[in-house]
């Protein structure tokens, strides 16, 4: 197996997703970890060391906010680390949790993921065109969605896919998220598809609708061996595998109709896991959506389906929440919210409900035992998957 | 969210909130300026634009032409050997119609970003550029550009490029046999 302990997760905690949160980042970090703790029946002092995920700095204007938020986190005169993948770093942070219980060098891990993008005026937007390659591509007067918009038109013009049908999965994550206690105001609903088709062009083929909301929002979980879980807790969630991959940053050198680096981060979790035909046994998928298209994408890359059948699944309504294959049931970042790495862990706390039935409205109504939770960021260019199994 | 859970902390401020001025806003200029070194492949690059020239980069192990060139192939691990000058002209791999600025403020003109391939590099090298000579309205636009449709470099007069990406305006696209809206 290559490491030494099985690891379970054993609590999750979440703060509402709201549009300008009145807490502070180390506020909200303190919410939801508090909340992991207590769903686990843990003190502080129990954990041995924790996990921060939080994507960029520049969001919150705060010079090394994983340093800042230690303290909300728990993280304060403990071994503590941060995950950074961009969009990927919440699902991230979980693999880095799993990775210190899993070495055998600590039994107990509370893994917290923050993001605070708001606090960036005008609009976080700005600050994160960063990403793109300073001599190529900034002078150009970049805008981060046109690198989506590039990406969702290429996908569509290979398989022929119609806007209509992209729309669909606002349509199906926006109501999924009218079930989300925690959703953010205003972003589910009840929409038709030539509602989402027909709001305002962003970056076509993108309008508004298919695109996440900027948000504040705090997530947690408890990560422990299985010596551990196995005392303080009758139902663990496992963790059957994990994978990451990274692509080239030369993105336009790559065929952006497919996310490899997703395929492969998740044969890397399959394998570990043991499944060897994740169409059957994957019960439920929290892939990341923070574009409609990327949930079909990210399908594909899951090897859920072919290429460029996600959206006849979707079609079908084989992954509505009580279809043959549920996908965001939760919503996602296009019914809930999207703080970036919040958001990533949030999926991972999802799947952790649903495997333990404790999802209310938002329970899928197929039997499920095997969970899968992803997210995708950085340039266009990281994978990161994350099983989970009871 | 689990059912067992019945408060969900995180309060959301109103817009009242910040005209009211209830909220703390600190504002500071930052005086953050850069002098990045462009590196060996892409000095020779931006050269090649001020001589109206697009070079790219050959790698021995994947017999791959690269653009943007880079001094290493990321696939073989070794150093790339030999530039190659590829042409000004090439075809649309993707592209998109862009109604917002930078900073995310609302732009009344369309913007066309694409990915372009160009002739001479390997099969998938695209760079990303501007589209031009397209359209002024979003229908307008997707009616005349096709993805594989065949476009050619506009530059900027000799005199005034600056060995910079800008230095090619935009990318139009190629009329006659071939060109045109079905590319
Ligand atoms: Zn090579």
């Amino acid at each position: 197996m290559g490491y030494q302990n099985k690891v379970a997760v054993v609590g999750a905690g979440l703060t509402r997703f709201v549009r300008r949160a009145q807490e502070t980042g180390k506020e909200l970090c303190f919410e939801a970890a508090r909340m992991a703790l207590d769903a686990a029946g843990l003190r502080p002092r129990d954990i041995e060391a924790v996990v921060m995920g939080t994507a960029p700095d520049v969001f919150d204007g705060v010079h090394m906010k994983g340093e800042y938020l230690a303290d909300g986190a728990g993280g304060f005169r403990k071994p503590y680390m941060r995950s950074f993948v961009g969009g990927g770093s919440g699902v991230f942070a979980a693999i880095h949790g799993w990775y210190h219980v899993a070495s055998g060098h600590f039994d107990t891990v509370l893994v917290v993921a923050e993001e605070k993008m708001s606090s960036c005026l005008p609009h976080p937007q700005a600050a994160f065109n960063g990403i793109y390659d300073q001599f190529l591509e900034r002078p150009l007067g970049v805008n981060l969605l046109w690198i989506f918009a590039l990406e969702m038109n290429r996908y569509m013009q290979v398989h022929k896919i119609p806007l209509e049908t992209i729309a669909l999965v606002s349509v199906k994550n926006k109501r999924n998220g009218l079930d989300h206690p925690c959703a953010q105001e205003g972003i589910p609903g009840n929409y038709t598809v030539e509602e989402i088709v027909g709001s305002e062009v962003m970056v076509w083929p993108v309008t508004r609708l298919m695109v996440s909301p900027v948000t504040d929002a705090a997530a947690a979980i408890v990560m422990v061996s299985e010596r551990v879980a196995k005392r303080i807790s009758d139902r663990p969630v496992w963790v059957k595998g994990v994978g990451w991959h990274l692509d080239t940053s030369y993105w336009t050198n790559r065929d952006l109709y497919y996310p490899k680096y997703v395929e492969y981060a998740a044969r890397m979790a399959y394998d570990m896991a043991g499944i060897t035909n994740p169409r059957r046994e994957i019960d439920v998928v929290e892939a990341y959506d923070p574009f409609a298209y990327k949930e079909l994408h990210h399908m594909e890359g899951l090897l859920l389906c072919d290429k460029g059948e996600a959206p006849r699944l979707l079609e079908r309504g084989i992954t509505a929440r009580n279809g043959e294959l549920p996908v965001c049931p939760s919503g996602g970042l296009l019914g809930v919210g999207n703080p970036i790495a919040a958001a990533g862990l949030m999926k991972v706390a999802e799947i952790f409900w649903q495997l333990r039935g404790e999802a209310g409205a938002r329970q899928v109504s197929r039997p499920v035992r095997t969970g899968l939770a992803q997210a995708w960021g950085d340039l266009m260019q990281v994978g990161t998957v994350v099983v989970l199994g009871v | 969210m689990s059912v067992h859970i019945r408060e969900y902390p995180g309060v959301p401020l109103r817009d009242r909130d910040l005209q009211e001025g209830r909220v703390l806003a600190t504002e500071w200029r930052v005086k953050a300026q850069y002098a990045w070194d462009t590196g060996a492949a892409l000095s020779r690059f931006f050269r090649g634009l001020k001589e109206g020239k697009i070079y790219g980069r050959w790698c021995p192990g994947c017999n791959r032409v690269m653009v943007p060139p880079r001094m290493f192939c990321e696939w073989c691990f070794r150093p790339t050997v030999r530039w190659v000058a590829v042409r000004d002209t090439g075809r649309v791999n993707t592209f998109s119609v862009s109604y917002v600025n930078w900073d995310a403020s609302r732009s009344s003109v369309p913007r066309v970003p694409a990915v372009i391939e160009l002739d001479g590099a390997s099969p998938g090298m695209g760079i990303m550029h501007l589209l031009g000579e397209v359209g002024d309205t979003l229908e307008e636009i997707l009616r005349r550009v096709r993805v594989g449709m065949p476009v050619r470099a506009v530059w900027k007069p000799p005199t005034e490029r600056q060995g910079a990406i800008t230095d090619i305006l935009y990318f139009a696209p190629v009329e006659g046999p071939g060109g045109g809206e079905n590319g």
